[in-house]
């Protein structure tokens, strides 16, 4: 069938089963706009491109699909960099079309032009220029399968125009159903060694202190529930990092939560005391690990990744398995319940952990009547009057670490941050691309002042386009995380952080986007507020929680310190560790 | 000291204790290859001592010899990481003393009529030849193992070196290595 390049491109998108494309047109990328009018596509126009990148990562997190954007050459592409590079540390399946100034003139600084291919090279999993509108299915199909494949991540598509307008004739193209790949260098592997595994087993049932750590590739994987098997057949702890957290449910007896900087004080403490550290999908970063020398230094190590340079990168496990988790979990259970889970005396371990729990639990000083709205109330707030599957995606800082610390996840694929790149502005466009993907669940965004005001305009996305997030903003007027590092790190001197409560009236200013806004500054608006936003289903909601500046996120692992000198809160601190 | 039986082993089933590592990368041939490897090793802060490059007997894949520092990095680490590249399609390491290493000098040496007769007779001693001669220079070629092209290079700084290029290395195994 003749087609043109335009017309091929979307086809080919259709043909991965694209439901939905986020994306904001310009001159180069203009021709493929025309069949979008007569695509089952639904496309969702931005007012950012920034907007359009994180929207396709909220989609990938929430449905486990790849997310896609659209977006025009130069600054169109420019912009879209931040969501790649945070896609490319998280792991996020992502395919973003980008448009180019017509081939014969790349290279002569056209209108528009620039070098997308080099600028997003180290910033994406892989990147195409195609060249002749013949290739065009073919590379899309490559690049879906190399972005949902092995370690997912991002992946861009350049478009030069002439190759999809129809006026030109180089956009000519004969369409057929079956395309190849031709990937020769591009071989995942996700069997795992039967050698590896057996070995692992061993060392699981010879550990007297193990702790299974939990990161993010258990949830790419589609992992969690074989991760269930495996902790309840073993009666072993559960720590689930940032990047984890709802990949083992945190009412479980045997979940321990989050661990690193401002992990709780048992999840960090169980993996430093540890003789056996079982990391699934887990890449030992540097939030997790605090100073590496001092990290975990009497743990044997169990390394599963399906990426084989992780294996090793940071810390030499003892027996590392190359593979898919899910695979190679379903292989440890399968060892484990046929030889036996082993003799290993760990009453002593569950009674220090346990210990540690009661000693140790997570708080905040509650606030005394007059005092202002303490944040951590709000989530807990939020929390108990949600339901429970309902999504949570955070933007970066304080609010983030408070919403992972006291929110309770349940369910797999529920919380959506900016882990690896720490994007602040993550959390409204992820919110709405989780929504878009997932209509039938409440979404909530939880965000910053800080966070907010760099990319609040999607909310008019979300007026427009009939997404009805919800937002709670955590107003304490100062880019928080900065502040509290100020206070802790540099004497109280606070250099360019303070934001102002008022200006900008966020009420007004969401209003004026079209969204029901409240404004609380006290803690008994609290719960009826987000009651009447949890009623609004036609519309965006944003409540701007007004609270406290002074508080701090506890624990915290100082930067460059060992996590033995993990911070506990103040009340906690004459505690017996 | 071990015995020689240690000793052997240790030879085989080590990377031996050498600074420079040889690597010998098929690659698909298209356009920005080159690019993706060149920015790898940077953003990764890989050293290369060396990189040559060119299109192999199948017009689809180049083959890039590349000799890398492993002070910056360890072997391992910079092999997966090449590994995922996209276009990288085999990485295969060349262990020293087990392939045939080649490299190709062309230079041009300050030497007058007085002092070509011994300029020539060293030439002839490494293997080289001499590619033209002016009123007070020669140019001269030579090809071998990195190590002699090294040493000769250096007896011509008592001559002067004009300018001088160098191919960097390019390697086979050893025939008996061969798979």
């Amino acid at each position: 069938m003749k087609m043109d390049g335009g017309q091929a491109l979307i086809r080919a998108l259709e043909l991965e089963g694209v439901d939905v494309l986020f994306g904001l047109p310009g001159g180069a990328i203009l021709p493929v706009y025309d069949p979008i009018i007569d695509s089952s596509i639904r496309h969702i126009l931005v007012r950012h491109e920034q907007g359009a990148g994180h929207m396709a990562e909220g989609y990938a997190h929430a449905t486990g699909r790849p997310g896609v954007a659209m977006v025009t050459s130069g600054p169109g592409a420019t912009n879209i960099v931040t969501p790649l590079c945070d896609a490319h540390l998280d792991s996020v399946p992502m395919v973003v079309i980008t448009g180019q100034v017509p081939y014969a003139a790349i290279g002569t600084d056209a209108f528009q032009e620039c070098d997308t291919t080099g600028i997003t090279q180290s910033v994406t999993k892989h990147n195409f220029l195609v060249s002749d509108a013949q290739d065009i299915p073919r590379t899309i199909k490559e690049a879906f399968h190399i972005a949902t494949t092995g370690r997912p991540g991002p992946v861009l598509v350049d478009i030069p125009k002439d190759i999809v307008d129809p006026d030109n004739p180089r956009s000519a193209m004969e369409w057929t159903d079956d395309v190849e790949m031709d990937l020769p260098g591009y071989t995942p592997r996700t069997d795992v060694d039967p050698v590896a595994i057996a070995a692992a087993a061993d060392l699981i049932r010879a550990a007297e202190r193990p702790v299974l750590y939990v990161g993010g590739g258990i949830l790419k994987a589609r992992a969690a529930e074989v991760l269930r098997q495996l902790a309840e057949l073993t009666g072993i702890h559960v720590v689930t990092t940032l990047m984890a957290r709802g990949a083992f449910p945190d009412s479980h007896d045997l979940c321990l939560g989050m661990p690193g900087m401002h992990g709780n004080f048992t999840a960090v403490t169980a993996m430093q005391e540890s003789d056996l550290l079982i990391a699934l999908g887990a890449r030992f970063d540097d939030r997790v690990t605090g100073r590496l020398d001092g990290f975990a230094q009497g743990a044997k190590i169990i390394h599963v990744d399906i990426d084989a340079a992780e294996l090793g990168k940071v810390r030499r496990p003892d027996v590392a398995i190359l593979g898919d988790c899910r695979v190679a979990i379903e292989a440890l259970v399968a060892d484990l319940a046929s030889n036996g889970t082993g003799g290993a005396d760990r009453d002593a371990w569950r009674s220090r952990v346990s210990g540690w729990q009661e000693r140790f639990p997570l708080s905040y000083e509650q606030a005394q009547a007059g005092d202002e709205l303490k944040p951590q109330m709000v989530i807990e707030r939020l929390r108990d009057a949600t339901p429970d599957d309902t999504i949570v995606a955070s933007g970066v800082g304080q609010h983030q670490m408070w919403a992972s610390q006291y929110w309770s996840f349940d369910h797999p694929y529920t919380w959506i941050n900016s882990g690896g790149l720490g994007t602040m502005g993550f959390s409204i466009p992820a919110a709405i691309g989780a929504k878009a993907g997932c209509p039938d669940k409440m979404v909530w965004a939880i965000d910053g002042d800080g966070c907010f005001q760099m990319t609040a305009q999607e909310l008019v996305t979300a007026t427009v386009e009939k997404i009805p997030i919800k937002v709670a903003l955590l107003n304490n007027s100062y880019l928080g995380m900065v502040r509290q590092w100020q206070e802790m790190f540099y004497d109280e001197r606070y250099s360019e952080v303070f934001l102002s409560k008022d200006v900008p009236d966020y009420k007004a200013w969401a209003e004026s986007m079209g969204c029901v806004a409240m404004r609380v500054d006290s803690p008994e608006e609290v719960d009826v507020a987000i009651a009447k936003a949890n009623e609004v289903d036609d519309r965006p909601v944003v409540i701007d929680f007004r609270v406290a500046a002074a508080e701090k996120v506890y624990p915290m692992v100082p930067s460059g310190a060992s996590n033995s000198e993990l911070v506990v809160p103040p009340s906690q601190q004459d505690q017996p560790r | 000291m071990s015995g020689p039986g240690d000793a052997s082993a240790a030879a085989q089933h080590h990377v031996p204790d050498y600074r420079y590592h040889t690597l010998v990368v098929t690659v698909e041939n298209k356009s920005g290859v080159l690019a993706r490897l060149a920015a790898l090793f940077s953003r990764r802060g890989f050293n290369i001592e060396s990189l040559a490059v060119a299109p192999t007997d199948d017009d689809r894949f180049s083959r890039v010899t590349v000799v890398v520092d492993l002070e910056s990095a360890p072997l391992e680490q910079i092999i997966k990481q090449l590994d995922k590249l996209v276009n990288v399609v085999n990485i295969r390491e060349l262990h020293p003393g087990h392939a045939v290493e080649r490299e190709l000098m062309i230079v041009t040496v300050a030497a007058g009529p007085d002092r070509r007769d011994e300029l020539v007779e060293q030439l002839d001693r490494a293997g080289g030849k001499v590619l033209s001669v002016g009123a007070d220079a020669m140019m001269l070629s030579l090809v071998g193992p990195p190590s002699r092209v090294d040493e000769f290079e250096e007896l011509l700084g008592q001559y002067g070196i004009i300018e001088l290029q160098r191919t960097g290395r390019v390697a086979l195994a050893n025939l008996d290595e061969a798979d």
